[in-house]
């Protein structure tokens, strides 16, 4: 069982990098918000793994929506129709190269070389269950606080795109008002 | 599957959206390395809980809380492109030199 577990494992988090490597080597901008999509449902794989079917499954769910949104919005931002042509669209590329290989081997060591705590989820726990009694009990709070914050971007969102406000232009109740005064 | 092989597999994952964020010149493309990043940090959040916290469901929530942040990002993130766009007709940054409009 161990086995096929690790080996799911294994499988999951390697499409998880590969898919991920792919999204900045892909000539679409639409394949990339997919191959994005592919990463994040491998990574909810691997949540499921871990004992957090509950947390696997939401990622997947939302990450499902968000990529369909965000590839219509990569169909409106894209300079390169279909993909049809070679896209290579970087700056900077040597020094971004070293930060991300930097970071992982930095990160990297840490994995391997840190000594942490060995006390894992006990067998015959149900962390569904307990996720659930959690976060509408102890930390509600936390919950509750991330909803009125979600409520918070959503004004937020529409209040920057909006091209109309009550007072006319959207951004008339935000200009500097002018030194001189009118009239006498 | 051990926690070191799943620190190991977000480690890749945060690296490739470092490289991603600060390599990309189109706005939505940097969205993406974001995304990448974060992706890596829930793997984190959650190996973690699964290894060395014994079940303790506030874990959990730590994975929770960074995937509002992921909406939180995906929504104003494409606000302000919205927004920027409109007002500077910019679709990459090399196109956004002066912070001044």
């Amino acid at each position: 069982m161990s086995g096929v577990i690790d080996l799911l494992f294994w499988a999951f988090g390697a499409s998880a990098v590969v898919t991920g490597w792919l999204v900045f080597r892909t000539d679409s901008m639409v394949r990339a918000a997919y191959w994005l999509m592919a990463s994040f449902v491998a990574v909810g794989g691997i949540l499921v793994l871990l004992d957090a079917q509950f947390l696997g499954l939401i990622l997947i769910l939302m990450m499902a929506g968000e990529m369909t949104i965000m590839a219509i919005f990569m169909v409106m931002f894209m300079m390169n129709p279909a993909g049809l042509n070679p896209m290579t669209m970087v700056h900077q590329h040597r020094a971004s190269i070293i930060s991300g290989a930097g970071a992982f081997i930095v990160l990297a060591l840490v994995a391997l070389f840190a000594n942490f705590l060995a006390e894992p989820v006990p067998t015959g726990a149900e962390p569904t269950v307990d996720l659930g009694v959690e976060l509408l009990g102890g930390s509600m709070l936390v919950f509750e606080t991330a909803g009125v914050a979600l409520l918070a971007v959503m004004i937020g969102a529409v209040a920057l795109v909006s091209q109309q406000g009550r007072f006319g232009d959207a951004e008339a109740g935000s200009l500097e008002p002018s030194l001189e005064t009118e009239g006498p | 599957m051990t926690l070191e092989a799943v620190l190991l597999v977000s480690a890749a994952l945060f690296g490739i959206g470092v490289y991603g964020a600060l390599s990309q010149q189109s706005f939505v493309m940097i969205m993406m390395g974001l995304e990448l990043m974060l992706n890596g940090a829930i793997v984190a959040a959650v190996g973690f809980w699964w290894g060395t916290t014994g079940g303790n469901p506030e874990g959990q929530l730590l994975a929770i809380v960074v995937m509002a942040v992921m909406a939180i990002e995906g929504a104003i993130g494409f606000a302000l492109v919205t927004n920027v766009y409109r007002v500077r007709k910019a679709d990459i940054t090399e196109k956004l030199r002066k912070l001044r409009g």
